[in-house]
């Protein structure tokens, strides 16, 4: 797509977008002028709504979504971002707090730990399909209410502060925490770090052997076995291990950069928003970054909306399922117009799920 | 030791009944050669239509305005998973947002954003005479609201209409080999299309029952996974209305495990008792590996 094209893609977007807010608003009978000012300087408005509440809630995001991504691309339905960040965030946490003399090298560690304890949690549900036929729609949907229960017990029990008389850990440390970029507000150094991972993630598509091996193991598990030669079981369980670290690590980075400490509410639903961050996108890494600086402009402003206007912040969600509908909507229509003679069941408006 | 047995049974047949209802329409769904994911938002918005009846109609508006929600719902799945072919996961997972939002948003909006619970008119308990005086179970069984005697009849009524009716038979088909029942002269996509219809309605009626005949409230996201839950109990039920109905009650019963353990004098961290549904299904899922076999084309166009 040419530059231009893909600007005038965007510009109609938001042109839709704001439409579609202003017939919704209208309809509920809000101040639509003064809501949509209210969603405007609470997300892009000043120097300040930018960098501490959209970037900073756009980090997560990016690497939600890049989890999301990752795993659609390679027919595997990854739901459970949301529960891989929280486990991910309890891993970090526990490092963190563990080693409080650590300064940076804990911070690392913590990192890492998130990482892997998103991979390994999103690993049950690799080994639920892989050895049991398990849908990992299901699987991961259940997995991320076990560990929303199990984060519960967590700050109310073994990690709990030493007073035992709130619901979450003792704050970490500074010296343990991520850096905050000087003059940027909250926004912390967690980006540049998501930013990174973005890159790496759509290198890993565009140039890599690995990178294909995903990409046809999610379009064609068949063909990927037959002409490819791939392992497609060994291939779909690396995309679990690397969405879930992905996941993971939006987990560890939130509690190191955001929170500084865990508790229960840490996640807004990140893991979920991750799946119209990733859909709007294309499931394209580095398209990702302007989707989830897009969405988190959304939450960011929702806030100032209920303040300002008496808005139900709940209606964001409405417009991001009305965006993923939309563009799934688009995709089957452009399908449709491309090969309306090919036969209508190989119709991959993502990769379908194998079996 | 019947002080025991007693409020289990019954707290068995409370959550199964929800859960058995929607699953009863995924398996119509599923049969049809399609997977629902947003049957999660059919019950909630099947919940919230249940609200907005029995504010303004009682118990039975609250049904019918249940009904209206999963249909709602339904309606959307078949226009993007029928009309444009788009995939079925996709689609789902979209559409159960789209009901937790807007549920939420009209909540709040119409209700107040305090979000007060409100108190509704509910399904009082009929006692069905004479099976309602068994010894032991008959009190759990058929001393429950209609709703639950409703679900107890849809059991044989659909394995029926499933087994022995021709409408019966171009459904099964249509989940088998869609293009032979093409052939064979049957509208695949009209067939389809009444099945998840088929599917939001029960769908619905699950959420009405969570909210008219349990909470006696809406709360927002109550439906809390039981969509997913039922999903899973259609693949345990091996997409069989009668195995079905059979696996929401395993499933009643062991989530119900935790009334007997509180009321045994068990202590473990509560939330283990919270996460069990869920662990359950899990557990479920895996050790009905290789057992029974979905229609072949499920999830497939």
């Amino acid at each position: 797509m040419s530059f231009l094209k893909s600007t005038l893609v965007a510009l109609a977007l938001i042109a839709a977008l704001l439409v579609a807010m202003s017939v919704l608003l209208m309809t509920g009978g809000y101040p639509a002028h003064t809501a949509l000012f209210a969603l405007w300087s609470g997300s892009l408005g000043s120097w300040y709504a930018l960098t501490s509440a959209t970037l900073v809630r756009a980090v997560p995001l990016m690497l939600t979504g890049g989890a999301v991504a990752v795993a659609f691309r390679a027919g595997v339905f990854n739901i459970g971002a949301e529960g891989q960040l929280l486990v991910g965030a309890a891993a970090a946490a526990t490092v963190a707090l563990a080693l409080p003399q650590g300064g940076i090298i804990t911070s690392m560690l913590a990192l890492t730990a998130g990482a892997v304890a998103g991979a390994a949690w999103a690993g049950i549900a690799a080994l639920l399909r892989s050895r049991f036929g398990v849908l990992e729609v299901i699987s991961t949907i259940m997995l991320n209410f076990i560990a929303l229960h199990a984060l519960s017990y967590l700050v109310r029990g073994p990690l709990q502060e030493p007073t035992h008389v709130y619901p979450q850990t003792s704050t970490i440390v500074q010296g343990v925490q991520l850096t905050r970029i000087p003059g940027a507000g909250r926004l912390h150094v967690g980006l540049f770090l998501a930013l990174a991972l973005l890159l790496a993630c759509g290198w890993l598509f565009r140039h890599t052997a690995e990178g294909f091996r995903l990409l046809v193991a999610g379009e064609s598990p068949s063909a990927a076995a037959s002409a490819g030669q791939i392992d497609v079981a060994r291939t779909t369980r690396r995309a679990f291990f690397l969405s879930g670290a992905l996941a993971g690590c939006a987990g560890a980075v939130e509690v190191l950069g955001v929170t500084f400490a865990l508790y229960e509410d840490i996640s807004p639903g990140y893991g979920y928003t991750a799946i119209a961050v990733a859909l709007l996108a294309g499931l394209d890494p580095w398209r990702i970054v302007l989707s989830a600086t897009l969405f988190a402009a959304l939450e960011a402003g929702e806030g100032a909306m209920q303040r300002d206007a008496n808005v139900p912040a709940t209606l964001v969600s409405v417009i991001e399922a009305l965006l993923i509908l939309a563009v799934i909507a688009v995709q089957a229509a452009r399908w449709r117009s491309r090969s309306a003679s090919m036969d209508a069941s190989d119709a991959p408006v993502v990769p379908v799920v194998p079996g | 030791m019947s002080d025991v047995i007693a409020p289990f049974l019954a707290a068995t047949i409370r959550t199964a009944t929800p859960l058995a209802l929607a699953a009863l329409g995924e398996v119509i769904v599923e049969r049809a050669g399609l997977i629902n994911i947003g049957l999660e938002g059919a019950i909630l918005a099947g919940a919230f239509g249940a609200l907005v009846g029995a504010t303004g109609a009682g118990v039975a508006g609250g049904f019918a305005g249940a009904m209206v929600g999963g249909v709602l719902i339904a309606i959307l799945f078949a226009v993007f998973a029928i009309g444009l072919r788009a995939d079925q996961i996709i689609t789902g997972t979209a559409l159960t947002l789209l009901s937790v939002g807007t549920t939420g948003t009209l909540y709040r909006a119409l209700y107040g954003s305090s979000g007060a619970a409100l108190a509704l008119p509910t399904s009082a308990p009929f006692a069905i005479p004479g099976l309602s005086r068994l010894p032991l179970v008959g009190a759990a069984l058929f001393a429950q609201p209609p709703i639950t005697y409703v679900m107890y009849l849809l059991v044989p009524s659909i394995a029926w209409w499933m087994a022995g009716t021709h409408g019966g038979l171009s459904l099964r088909a249509i989940g088998e080999k869609p293009d032979a029942a093409r052939a064979a002269g049957i509208s695949v996509a009209r067939v389809r299309v009444l099945a998840i219809l088929a599917g939001g309605v029960l769908g619905g009626l699950a959420g009405g029952t969570l909210v008219l005949a349990q909470a006696g409230t809406f709360a927002e996201g109550m439906s809390s996974g039981r969509g997913f839950i039922a999903i899973a109990i259609v693949v345990l039920g091996r997409w069989q209305p009668l195995g079905v109905a059979l696996a929401a009650l395993v499933f009643g019963g062991a989530s119900a495990l935790q009334f007997a353990f509180q009321a045994m004098g068990w202590h473990a961290p509560y939330q283990l008792f919270l996460a069990l549904p869920y662990l359950l299904t899990l557990a479920g899922l895996a050790s009905a590996a290789g057992r029974g076999r979905a229609p072949a084309s499920l999830g497939k166009s």
